[in-house]
C-alpha cells in the first residue's frame, strides 16, 4: 500500500483522519440523536384516558340525543374539552352486537371528513358538519358529504349508578371496532393497513 | 509588514481635485471628518477582508433586458426579513399558553402594547404578501426558463423554501389561538394524517400525541420560531450565493450575442 509502511493496510494520515472524523460524528449523535428522540417521544407514548361520570341511565332516552361535555385533554381549558352526543341503546335500531360498552351509543362529535364539531339537528335527526356539508344519520352513519366513515364513538359503562364515558375508537360502516383514527383515515377494506392503529391511542378501554 | 494594497474608493468618496488657487498643502493638515471614517473601514476591511465579498456581491454583471420581475426574489427576500424583525419583537409578547393566555396575550398586543396592533398586522399581512410574493418570483423563474443549467439546484433550494414558507403559515395560523386559529389547523392536521402509513404518525407528531393537547401549542411556536426560520436563514443563503455565483439568467428573448470571431456569449452590461 502506497504511503504505509511495510505489512501496514492503512496509512497513518488516513487512520488519523477516520479518528477525528469518528469523534466529530460522535459528538454530532450524543446531541442529536436524544434531540430527535426528544421530539418523536410523543409519537410512542400511550394517552391515559379516565372515565368520566356524565349522568344517571334515566337521562338518557333511547329516540334523542343528549350533548354532553367531555374533557378529552385535561388540564388546557376549552381547547381539552370535546362534545359526545349520548343515547340509550336502543335494539330496534342499533344492529352492532351489544356488550357490556355499549349500552348506551355514545357518539364523538369530531366530523370524519376534516374533524370540524358536528351538531345534531333533532328535527331532521341528522348530524350535520358546518365546514364542508358532512351528514351523518341518527346511528352517525355516513349519508352526504365527504366523510369517509361513521362518527367516532365512545365506550360508555354503568358504575356506581352512573353511565360512564370511556376512551374513543372509531368503526366502519359495519360499525366493527378499530383503534382511534384520525378523521379523513377510511378504515374499511385496504383503508385499515394504510391507516395504521397509533402507538398513542388503544383499541381496549 | 507587508500591507495589502485597499481596495479603490468610490467616486463619492473620493478626494476632491483641487481647484484653482487653492493651497494642497494645507488642506491636507486638515483632513474632512469623512477621511477619519474611511480610515476606520479601511482598518476593519484590512482584518476581515470583506469589501472584496461585498463587492462581488453587490457589483456583478447583469445580463442586458433585465425587467422588473426580476426584483420579485429581493421582495420576497424583504417579505422575509419583515416577517421576521416583527416576529422577533411579537415574541416578546406573545405567551403559547393553551389555556387561555395565548389568545388575551395577542389582545393585549392589539389593545395596549404601543404600536402594537400595527406590528402584528405587518407580520399578519406580511405573511399573505410573502406567500404571493414568492409564487409570483417562482412564476418568473418558470417562464423565464432561469431554472435551466447550470441553475436547476437554485430552484431546487427555491422550492424547498416555498414549502418551508407554507409550512411558516401553516404554523403561524395557530399562534392566536382564536376559534378560527383552532379549527384551521385542526382541519390542517387532519389532512396531513390523510397520507397513508407515515401521515397519522406524522399528525402525532405535530401534536405532540394523539389530540390537540397541553404541548401542541407550544410544539407550533417553535416550529413556527425557531426551527423553520432557522432553515429558512440558512437557505436563503445558499440561494443568494448560486445566484451570484453563476449569475442572472438573460431574459428568454435575447439573443445570444455573437462576437466576431463566432464565439457565442450573452450580451453583458454593466448595471
Amino acid at each position: 500500500m502506497p504511503g504505509a509502511f511495510e505489512g501496514e493496510t492503512i496509512t497513518r494520515r488516513n487512520l488519523v483522519n477516520l479518528w477525528a472524523q469518528g469523534a466529530g460524528g460522535i459528538a454530532a449523535a450524543a446531541f442529536t440523536l436524544p434531540a430527535l428522540g426528544f421530539a418523536i417521544a410523543p409519537i410512542f407514548k400511550r394517552e391515559p384516558w379516565s372515565w368520566q361520570a356524565i349522568g344517571t341511565p334515566a337521562d338518557f332516552p333511547d329516540n334523542v340525543y343528549e350533548t354532553k361535555v367531555i374533557t378529552i385533554t385535561p388540564g388546557i381549558g376549552e381547547a381539552g374539552n370535546s362534545i359526545a352526543y349520548v343515547r340509550a341503546r336502543n335494539p330496534a335500531i342499533d344492529t352492532e352486537p351489544e356488550d357490556q360498552y355499549n349500552h348506551w351509543v355514545a357518539l364523538s362529535s369530531r366530523c370524519m371528513h376534516l374533524g370540524c364539531p358536528v351538531r345534531y339537528v333533532s328535527a331532521a335527526e341528522r348530524f350535520i358538519c358546518p365546514c364542508h356539508g358532512g351528514v351523518y344519520d341518527f346511528r352517525g352513519m355516513v349519508v352526504g358529504g365527504p366523510p369517509v366513515r361513521p362518527l367516532d364513538r365512545f365506550y360508555t359503562r354503568l358504575n356506581d349508578g352512573l353511565v360512564e364515558i370511556g376512551p374513543r375508537y372509531s368503526v366502519n360502516k359495519e360499525l366493527q371496532r378499530f383503534s382511534p383514527r384520525f378523521p379523513g383515515e377510511p378504515i374499511d377494506g385496504i383503508g385499515q393497513y394504510l391507516y395504521p392503529a397509533q402507538f398513542a391511542t388503544s383499541k381496549k378501554p | 509588514m507587508p500591507r495589502i494594497p485597499p481596495p479603490p474608493l468610490p467616486k463619492a468618496l473620493q478626494p476632491r481635485p483641487k481647484r484653482p488657487g487653492e493651497n494642497g498643502e494645507n488642506g491636507a493638515t486638515h483632513p474632512l471628518p469623512i477621511e477619519a471614517g474611511i480610515s476606520v473601514v479601511d482598518w476593519v476591511d484590512e482584518r476581515m477582508q470583506m469589501s472584496s465579498g461585498l463587492r462581488w456581491l453587490l457589483f456583478r454583471k447583469v445580463p442586458r433586458g433585465v425587467n422588473w420581475p426580476y426584483t420579485l426574489g429581493s421582495a420576497t427576500l424583504f417579505a422575509f426579513l419583515n416577517q421576521a424583525v416583527t416576529g422577533v419583537f411579537l415574541a416578546m409578547y406573545y405567551r403559547p399558553d393553551v389555556s387561555g393566555g395565548a389568545y388575551e396575550s395577542i389582545r393585549n398586543i392589539n389593545d395596549n402594547v404601543f404600536l402594537g396592533q400595527l406590528v402584528h398586522a405587518m407580520h399578519k399581512w406580511g405573511a399573505s404578501v410573502m406567500i404571493i410574493l414568492i409564487f409570483l418570483h417562482m412564476g418568473r423563474v418558470f417562464f423565464y426558463g432561469a431554472y435551466k443549467y447550470p441553475r436547476e439546484m437554485t430552484w431546487v433550494i427555491g422550492v424547498v423554501l416555498l414549502i418551508l414558507t407554507l409550512a411558516m403559515g401553516f404554523s403561524g395560523y395557530l399562534l392566536p389561538f382564536d376559534q378560527r386559529s383552532y379549527w384551521a389547523t385542526v382541519v390542517g392536521v387532519n389532512i396531513n394524517a390523510g397520507g397513508p402509513f407515515i401521515g397519522p404518525f406524522l399528525s402525532n407528531f405535530l401534536l405532540g400525541g394523539a389530540d390537540f393537547g397541553a404541548t401542541t401549542l407550544s410544539r407550533f411556536y417553535a416550529i413556527h420560531m425557531l426551527l423553520i426560520p432557522g432553515l429558512m436563514a440558512a437557505l436563503i443563503g445558499a440561494h443568494l450565493y448560486l445566484i451570484t455565483k453563476l449569475g442572472i439568467a438573460a431574459p428568454p428573448w435575447i439573443k445570444p450575442h455573437v462576437a466576431e470571431d463566432g464565439d457565442h456569449t450573452l450580451a453583458e452590461a454593466e448595471v
